[in-house]
């Protein structure tokens, strides 16, 4: 990607200040905003600016691992799964369609809400007082932040996060491993 | 068992000769038999299509892959709670639901259930079918003999066992007799279970290699499993499990196989005096709708679904039962903390496993008596590990720590866990039926589970899980501990799987039996009150065993399928 989709340059530059803050680099772990965390979020709240939206990614291979890169071929969405992905993340926004069961915030406005909470100087100011900040956010949004923030280091590159690999390295996993796969002896520790 | 009552064929005016509703292991086994056999199908299955291109030549579409974020978190196989939520309540006292969301949401999607799983696909035992004449009644639940023994299912096990692949091997000393060899040897060991195995040896269990649905070598066309670790809640990039890619694909090159991926059935036709099927409709994807006349309606939406496709119009339910004893597993998790890592991403998931708490021994019986209880009996406990770092990440918090904890993995991959399918007793209190005040996008009601465990999944937990505690301590567990989902409500207890049972083995809702005040379907699967509606999934089962529920799930489909065709397979013998 160029640039945020969905987020400002300064939502973008505040989010990842708020991403590592809570999971920050420890000199060996890259922090989860350092690893393009907030590149993960913002192609999740953008996700419909792209055709395929960019929820699911194809597959069945990375190429990282030998056969065919197939993960950028973003799976296109059934009418219901584009139905319910546009509820998380737009919400419902007072559409018969989407409030079957009332009214849902969606996660772009739980995140446009929070960053408001956070500052615009969110990223210049102390490490306490950024705790504080965050502290004064929505209970929700701090939950959702918290699963973000390890989504993007952990999950797939592919989404926007854990660039080049960083967070797996760290932790030694080797991430998607077909068509390769571990051969019989790597299994059973031979 | 009575004699088969007469089968009517197509007709002029039908589309088909069968439409089946759910496209999971029991739907995708009858759609095989069934074309095999020269009959026409629709499949209608309410998901989407991420399995299989419905074209010839009818390759994967490609979508599985070894990746945690849509598998296990953005919700690609379905149901998205979001949009078909269901509920979940312990009793009435928690008045319309306890909770919404994800409860026990089996995949919505072309291939059910077997597009996740991992294959563990164990056989019945022979005491399975007749508990009640083997142990006897228990006080407040409603414990049956199965309308068929496992000598009548024998054939059918043998023959869902060849059609998906079973890789395995006879060592059990508790299992059930077969007819012929498992069609593959089984596959490598897992490290951890290779210690595990070890401890349960010493302690006078006996371990053995699970039966899987993953090939160890190539089988009917599709390769080996190569160990990538991306198992159980995945779909397979490469194929090598066999439920349900194989038998779709083969009802499909029969060329008279129909499958309609989002396709939202929202009743069934009857004739007018409501004794035959005439066929269902459904609203496709862009919710316009359709009808499918049909000889016969095969119900195979599994035992959360059908139970509530059939309650919305009150079909099949002159019994009052359609519904009523819901069961799952009760799962007794016991986790051991090693030193050392396991190297659990390396493999399927779950290779080893022991059955001695099905069987019971004098610790057991005394544990019953101590109980109140006539008997207890556990079940299947599985041997696995390891989750995916992104559930990982999650465990250990936000801060400073974070880094550290995930390089150490103490809570993923130097922990070990025996998982055992306890058997859970049939209850009428414990159901599905219609939440009134939570719908799906539709605007149908969602389904709601109403459960509450037994005392004796209770007290068999409370016996078993020390046993194994012992075992993860002396295969070298520095600290263990046991949890149970649901949990067991006593005071201050939580599970961390939540308050709803975690299981995807869901049984019971629409029981089978010889009675038909006291059961929903008869012995060959067909609802007492609509004779040309068939129930092919796990809600006929009268009682729960100690196993995953997979394979006989398939066998049963093939036995009704294959009644239903007229061409019963003959009794079998066990083999050399």
């Amino acid at each position: 990607m160029t640039g945020p989709v969905w987020l400002s340059a300064t939502e973008h530059r505040n989010l990842a200040a708020l991403l590592d803050l809570l999971i920050p680099a420890d000199g060996i772990s890259p922090g989860a905003g350092e690893a393009g965390g907030a590149d993960y979020v913002d192609q999740l709240l953008g996700a419909f600016t792209f055709d395929p939206p960019h929820i699911w990614a194809g597959g069945p291979y990375s190429g990282r691992h030998g056969g065919e890169a197939g993960f950028d071929r973003w799976i296109r969405l059934a009418a219901l799964e584009e139905l319910a992905w546009r509820i998380r993340v737009e919400g419902s926004q007072g559409r018969p369609e989407r409030e079957f069961n009332g009214a849902v915030v969606g996660w772009q406005e739980r995140y446009r809400d929070a960053l408001v909470v956070l500052g615009d100087d969110f990223a210049d100011v102390a490490p306490d007082e950024r705790t504080r900040r965050f502290d004064a956010t929505d209970p929700t949004f701090r939950e959702l932040a918290f699963v973000h923030a390890c989504e993007s280091l952990y999950g797939d590159p592919v989404y926007g996060g854990n660039r080049d690999g960083a967070g797996w390295t760290a932790i030694g996993f080797a991430g998607d491993v077909q068509p390769r796969g571990w051969t019989d002896a790597e299994v059973e520790g031979r | 068992m009575s004699e088969p009552r007469p089968m009517t064929g197509p007709g002029a005016g039908l589309d088909c000769d069968a439409v089946i509703v759910g496209s999971g292991p029991s739907g995708s086994t009858v759609a095989d038999l069934l074309t095999a056999h020269g009959w026409n199908v629709v499949v209608l299955e309410k998901g989407a299509n991420h399995l299989i291109d419905l074209e010839a030549p009818y390759g994967p579409l490609g979508h599985s892959a070894n990746d945690e974020l849509k598998s296990l978190h953005r919700h690609l196989l379905g149901p998205d709670p979001l949009v078909e939520p269901r509920t979940f309540r312990r009793s009435e006292a928690d008045g319309d639901h306890l909770f919404v969301g994800h409860v026990n949401s089996l995949p919505s999607t072309i291939g059910g259930g077997g597009f996740h799983a991992d294959g563990k696909l164990p056989r019945f035992r022979e005491d399975d079918f007749r508990l009640r004449s083997t142990l006897g009644p228990v006080d407040g639940a409603e414990v049956v003999d199965w309308p068929l023994t496992y000598e009548d299912l024998e054939p059918y096990y043998a023959e869902a066992e060849r059609l998906v692949g079973v890789a395995g091997e006879e060592t059990n000393p508790f299992a059930a007799w077969r007819s012929s060899p498992f069609p593959m040897p089984p596959g490598p060991d897992m490290q951890g279970a290779i210690m595990s195995m070890a401890a349960a040896e010493r302690a006078g269990l006996h371990p053995y290699r699970c039966p899987s649905g993953v090939n160890s070598v190539p089988y009917d066309g599709r390769p080996a499993c190569n160990n990538c670790g991306f198992c159980g809640g995945f779909g397979c990039p490469i194929e090598a499990k066999g439920d349900p890619v194989a038998l779709l694909r083969r009802a499909l090159r029969t060329g008279r196989c129909d499958i309609r991926a989002e396709s939202y059935v929202v009743g069934l036709m009857t004739s007018p005096d409501g004794r035959r099927a005439t066929g269902v409709r459904y609203l496709d994807a862009e919710r316009v709708e359709h009808e499918i006349r049909a000889a016969h309606v095969v119900l195979a939406a599994g035992a959360f679904e059908t139970p509530r496709l059939l309650l919305r119009q009150e079909l099949g339910n002159s019994s009052g039962m359609v519904g009523r004893n819901l069961m799952y597993h009760f799962q007794t998790l016991t986790v051991g903390a090693f030193p050392q890592r396991l190297e659990s991403m390396k493999g399927r998931c779950v290779t080893g496993a022991h059955d001695d708490h099905i069987v019971g021994d004098a610790a057991s019986a005394a544990a019953a008596r101590a109980a109140g209880l006539p008997w207890v009996r556990g079940g299947l406990v599985e041997h696995g590990g390891a989750t995916q770092p992104v559930r990982e990440a999650q465990i250990y918090g936000p801060g400073a720590h974070h880094g550290a904890a995930m390089r150490d993995s103490s809570l993923n991959d130097r922990l070990w866990v025996f998982t055992m399918q306890g058997e859970d007793l049939a209850q009428p209190s414990n159901r599905i039926d219609l939440d009134p005040t939570v719908r799906d996008a539709f605007g149908f009601p969602a389904g709601r589970v109403t459960y509450a465990p037994h005392r004796h999944e209770l007290a068999t937990s409370a016996h078993v899980g020390p046993i194994l505690e012992d075992v993860l301590r002396d295969a070298g567990a520095e600290w263990t501990i046991t949890t149970t989902s649901p949990p067991t409500h006593g005071e201050g207890d939580v599970s961390p799987l939540g308050v709803a049972p975690a299981s995807y083995h869901i049984m019971g809702t629409t029981r089978m039996g010889a009675d038909p005040a006291t059961s929903v379907v008869d012995p060959h699967g067909r609802l007492w009150d609509i004779e040309n509606v068939l129930v092919v999934d796990s809600s006929v089962f009268p009682t729960s065993a100690g196993y995953n529920p997979t394979l006989t799930i398939m066998a049963m489909a093939a036995r009704t399928a294959r009644l239903l065709i007229a061409d019963p397979l003959p009794p079998t013998s066990p083999h050399p």
